[in-house]
C-alpha cells in the first residue's frame, strides 16, 4: 500500500467536495511565518511523514503569531523523527473542536467488498469501542455495483441518531469518501478525527490514505515514487531497482534494503528469493543459521534472463555482504535456466568473490545447475546449484560452510564501465536493452553454437555471421526475450563476439558514490 | 472425484495468442486438460496449438458449444474486462492468473461474479492441477515434470503461495502420498477462493481424505477455517503450515497479501487459532509429510 502524506490526502479530500481545513504546505520557516500571516488565525504545524501519532512524537505544534510559528518550524524542519527526515510541514488553521468522530472505508477481503466505518466516539481504540459501546459504531458493506449514495449514509446515521443539518453534512461526507476511496483506488481512506465544530461544521482534520500498489499506474498526479508500503523514504539502491520492475513487465522483480550499509562482521548477504511463500520459507533458513539479510529481493512469475540479471546486478551493489543466497519454493513451474543464466552474467561481469549458493529447483533444474557448473570457473567465488530435493535449511548450512572455508570474504563492489561496442559491430535493440554481435571475430569461428543456443529463433547465420531471423521490429517488440544464451554460449567458444548490453539508470552512478565514500 | 477441474471439464483460455497463454495452452493439453477454444479480441480464426482462437467468449460459446471454466493470461490491466465477458456469457469458473491486477477491479469482478452465480480463482495464481487428470493454469511448468512431480491419491492441497503449492505437492507425492486436487489460491489480500472455500469443496469431494493448507501472514483465510473446523462443516483432518514468522509486522515480502492489517492475520494468532480448532500444525514445509503421516495413522487413513 503506497501511503499518501496528510496533505496529499487532503487534497483529494477536498477535491471531493469534503471540508478540510484552510492551510499551506511549506518546506522554510519563513513560508511557515508567511502561511500563518496569510491564515490570520492561530494555527497548527504538523509535520508530514508517513506515520501514525505524530502527537505523541513531538511533531505537531500549536502556534499563535507568524513569529511562534518561524520558531516551531525552524525545531521541526530538518528533525529525523523514527525513520524519516522531517521536510515538510502542512500549516492549518486551527479548529474549534466541538467533538470528534471518525470515517473511513477499508476493503474486507473476505466479503470482498468495501466497508464504510463511522465512529461517533472518534477513531481512538476503536476495537474496544466496538465491544463496549457496539452502537456508537456503524460497519456496512458496500455494492461497488450500486455504491453508497448519501441517502444510504443518511439512513444509517440517523439510526444512530444524528438529526437535522449535522446529519446531512455528515452522510455527504461519508458518501464523498466512498467515492474517494473508489476513485484512487485506495486501499483504506480514512478520516480521523472528522470533527465538529463549535459552528456546526464537518471537517476532516486529519486523513489517512493508502492507494493501491497495483493501481498507482492510474494515478500519475499522485507522484508517488515507489508503489509499495515503507515505514521510511525509499532508499536510492531501491529507486533504482524500482525503475526496473517499472520498465519490464515480464515477471516480477521485488527489491527492499534491510539495511543501507551492511557491516561485514554481522554476517549479512545478498538475498534473491523466487515467489512469496518460497522467499519467506528461506529466509528463514539462512536467518536461523546465523546470517542476517542485507536485502529481500524477489524475482518470480517466470522473469527473463535479462531481469534476473538486473536484480543480482543490484544486490551485488551492496558492500559487506560475505555471501549471496537464491531460493524458492524448490520446486518452481518457471523456466529456471533463465534465472541461471541472469546470475552467472552478473556474476562474471563482477568477478565476484564472495560464495554464492543457488537453489534453482523446478522446472529445467538440470539445465540450470548445469549453467552455474559450467560458467562457475569464470568466477573467482565459489558457486554451488542445487535443486528440489536439496532443502533451503542443507543450501544455507552449505553457504556457511562455504563462507567458513572461503576465510570470511567481504564483498567489494566494482565500478560499472561503460560498454564501447567494437567498430563496426552488428547490433539490434531488444525490449530493455541491445544486442552487439562482433562480426569479425564470426569468420574464424568453428564452433557457431550461438545460433543454436537461440531456441527461440531470432538469430540465424548469413555468410557466416549470426544476424536476426526477424525483423528489428519484433525484436525489439519482445521476440527476443533477452535469455542471453547466445551470448552465453560465444563465451565458452572463447570468441567473445557477443554482448547483450542490459541497462540499469543510476546504478554506475550509485556504485561510483559507494566506492568513494569506502 | 478432484475439485474444480478434471479430464472432462471443457476449457477456454482468454488471451490465448499472448506469450503466456500461448505456452500454458500447451502445457495444459499436454497434461491432458480439454482446452476447446481461446479468445483473442481481433485474432479470430487463428489457431494456436490446434485450438480455434475466436473474437469473444460468446462466439467461442456458440462455436465449441458449453464452457466450463475459462483462464485468464492478459495483462493485468485487462483482466478486468476479460473477467466480465466471460462472467456475462455465462461461463461458471474462473481462473484468473495474472498477477497485479488492481484489487477496485476484483472487487467489481466479485460483484459480478456474485450475482451470476460464478466462483473465480485468484488473482495472482498458478492455478488448479487434479493430478492425473487435468490442469488449469500453469502449475508444474511442463507436462512432462508436473506428470513426474504430482500423483493421484487422497490429499488436498490448498495454498496462498504458488511455488510452496508445487513444493508441499511434490514433497508428498516423494513421499509415497497422492493428491486429489492442488489449488493455489493465489497471492493477492482479495481472492475469489480464499481457503475456507476450497477446503469446503474438498470436505464435499468423497476422492479427498484429508488436506493440507500452506498460509500466510495477513488475510482472515486461515482463522476462518479454523472456525468452521469448530463449527463441524470440516470434519477431514487439516495439517497446516503458516509462513511469515521472520516477518516484521507490516513489511510487505512480495505478495500483497502476506501483510498484518489491523492486529489480525499475524503468525501467532493463525497458529494458536489453527491449532485450538484441532488442525495439525507442521512448523517447516520439510516436516510436512511426517505431520501427514501421523495424522494418517491416527485417523486411520492408510
Amino acid at each position: 500500500m503506497a501511503r499518501l502524506f496528510e496533505y496529499q490526502g487532503k487534497q483529494i479530500l477536498q477535491e471531493a467536495g469534503i471540508k478540510v481545513p484552510r492551510g499551506k504546505v511549506v518546506e522554510t520557516p519563513e513560508q511557515a511565518a508567511r502561511a500563518v500571516e496569510d491564515l490570520g488565525t492561530e494555527a497548527v504545524l504538523k509535520i508530514q511523514v508517513w506515520l501514525k501519532g505524530r502527537a505523541q512524537l513531538g511533531g505537531i505544534r500549536f502556534v499563535k503569531t507568524p513569529q511562534e510559528a518561524k520558531k516551531a518550524a525552524a525545531e521541526l524542519l530538518g528533525t529525523r523523527v523514527k525513520n524519516f527526515v522531517v521536510e515538510k510541514l502542512l500549516v492549518e488553521e486551527k479548529l474549534k473542536i466541538e467533538r470528534e468522530l471518525f470515517a473511513g472505508v477499508i476493503i474486507d477481503d473476505y466479503e470482498k467488498k468495501p466497508l464504510v466505518v463511522f465512529s461517533s466516539m472518534g477513531g481512538t481504540g476503536i476495537e474496544e469501542i466496538a465491544r463496549e459501546h457496539p452502537d456508537a459504531i456503524l460497519t456496512h458493506h458496500v455494492d461497488v455495483l450500486e455504491g453508497f449514495p448519501e441517502y444510504k449514509a443518511r439512513g444509517l446515521l440517523s439510526r444512530m441518531g444524528f438529526k437535522g443539518k449535522l446529519l446531512v453534512k455528515l452522510s455527504s461526507t461519508l458518501s464523498k469518501l466512498y467515492q474517494a476511496f473508489r476513485k484512487y483506488d485506495a486501499r483504506s481512506a480514512e478520516i480521523n478525527p472528522l470533527v465538529i465544530t463549535e459552528e456546526g461544521e464537518v471537517y476532516a482534520a486529519d486523513t489517512h490514505i493508502a492507494i493501491d500498489d497495483y493501481a498507482v499506474y492510474r494515478h500519475p498526479e499522485l507522484g508517488i515514487e515507489i508503489a509499495r508500503e515503507f515505514d521510511r523514504p525509499p532508499t536510492e539502491l531501491e529507486k533504482i531497482a524500482y525503475k526496473v520492475e517499472e520498465n519490464d513487465y515480464r515477471g516480477t522483480f521485488y527489491f527492499f534494503q534491510m539495511v543501507e550499509k551492511p557491516v561485514p562482521d554481522e554476517n549479512y548477504i545478498g538475498f534473491h528469493g523466487a515467489g512469496g511463500g518460497g522467499s519467506m520459507m528461506s529466509m528463514d533458513a539462512v536467518l536461523n543459521r546465523g546470517f542476517k539479510i542485507a536485502n529481500f529481493t524477489d524475482t518470480s512469475g517466470n522473469p527473463p534472463a535479462s531481469k534476473v540479471y538486473r536484480a543480482a546486478k543490484i544486490i551485488l551493489s551492496q558492500p559487506g555482504i560475505i555471501g549471496y543466497f537464491a531460493s524458492g519454493s524448490g520446486v518452481a513451474s518457471q523456466e529456471q535456466f533463465n534465472s541461471a543464466r541472469g546470475l552467472v552474467k552478473a556474476f562474471m561481469e563482477d568477478e565476484i568473490e564472495i560464495p554464492a549458493v543457488l537453489r534453482l529447483g523446478g522446472n529445467y533444474e538440470e539445465k540450470a545447475i548445469e549453467i552455474l557448473e559450467t560458467f562457475s570457473r569464470f568466477i573467482p567465488g565459489k558457486i554451488e546449484g542445487y535443486g528440489r530435493d536439496d532443502s533451503p535449511e542443507f543450501c544455507a548450512e552449505r553457504l556457511k560452510e562455504l563462507v567458513e572455508k572461503g576465510g570470511r570474504k567481504v564483498h567489494r563492489v566494482k565500478p560499472i564501465k561503460e560498454y564501447t561496442p567494437p567498430p563496426g559491430a552488428y547490433s539490434f535493440k531488444t525490449l530493455t536493452g541491445r544486442v552487439y554481435i562482433d562480426h569479425s571475430l564470426c569468420a574464424r569461428c568453428q564452433a557457431r553454437d550461438c545460433v543454436e543456443a537461440c531456441t527461440y529463433g531470432v538469430l540465424k547465420f548469413e555468410d557466416g555471421k549470426p544476424v536476426l531471423a526477424i525483423s528489428e521490429e519484433e525484436a525489439a517488440r519482445g521476440k527476443c526475450t533477452e535469455c542471453l544464451a547466445c551470448e552465453l554460449a560465444c563465451f565458452l567458444d572463447g570468441k567473445k563476439a557477443i554482448h547483450i548490453e542490459l541497462p540499469i539508470p543510476g546504478l554506475a552512478e550509485y556504485r561510483e558514490k559507494i566506492t568513494k565514500e569506502g | 472425484m478432484a475439485i474444480l477441474i478434471d479430464e472432462k471439464t471443457r476449457v477456454l483460455v482468454q488471451g490465448i495468442t499472448g506469450r503466456e497463454g500461448r505456452a500454458r495452452t500447451k502445457l495444459m493439453k499436454g497434461y491432458g486438460t480439454m482446452v476447446v477454444a481461446g479468445v483473442t479480441p481481433g485474432k479470430g480464426g487463428q489457431e494456436v496449438e490446434g485450438v480455434p482462437v475466436f473474437d469473444s467468449v460468446y462466439e467461442a460459446m456458440e462455436k465449441v458449444g458449453p464452457i466450463d471454466a475459462s483462464a485468464v493470461f492478459v495483462p493485468a490491466p485487462l483482466v478486468k474486462a476479460a473477467a466480465l465477458e466471460a462472467i456475462d456469457a455465462g461461463v461458471k469458473l474462473l481462473l484468473l492468473v495474472p498477477d497485479r491486477v488492481p484489487i477496485h477491479d476484483v472487487l467489481e469482478i466479485a460483484a459480478h461474479a456474485e450475482r451470476k452465480g460464478t466462483k473465480f480463482i485468484g488473482p495472482n495464481t498458478l492455478g488448479v492441477l487434479s493430478p492425473g487428470r487435468a490442469v488449469l493454469g500453469m502449475i508444474g511448468g511442463r507436462p512432462e515434470t508436473a506428470r513426474q512431480w504430482f500423483r493421484q491419491g487422497d490429499i488436498g492441497v490448498s495454498s496462498r503461495s504458488g511455488g510452496i503449492t508445487s513444493a508441499i505437492s511434490y514433497y508428498l507425492s516423494r513421499a509415497g502420498f497422492g493428491l486429489s486436487t492442488i489449488v493455489h489460491v493465489g497471492g493477492d489480500a482479495v481472492v475469489g477462493l480464499p481457503h475456507p472455500e476450497v477446503m469446503k469443496l474438498f470436505e464435499q469431494d468423497p476422492q479427498t481424505k484429508m488436506m493440507v493448507m500452506f498460509g500466510e501472514i495477513g488475510t482472515t483465510q486461515e482463522e476462518r477455517v479454523a472456525d468452521m473446523m469448530e463449527r463441524g462443516e470440516i470434519t477431514k483432518p487439516v495439517v497446516a503450515f503458516i509462513g511469515g514468522k521472520a516477518a516484521k509486522e507490516g513489511t510487505r515480502f512480495s505478495h500483497a497479501g502476506a501483510i498484518v492489517e489491523g492486529g489480525r492475520g499475524s503468525y501467532a494468532s493463525k497458529v494458536e487459532r489453527l491449532k485450538k480448532a484441532g488442525a495439525y500444525i507442521a512448523e517447516a514445509l520439510m516436516d510436512i509429510p511426517r505431520v501427514v503421516t501421523e495424522v494418517r495413522r491416527k485417523h486411520g487413513l492408510d
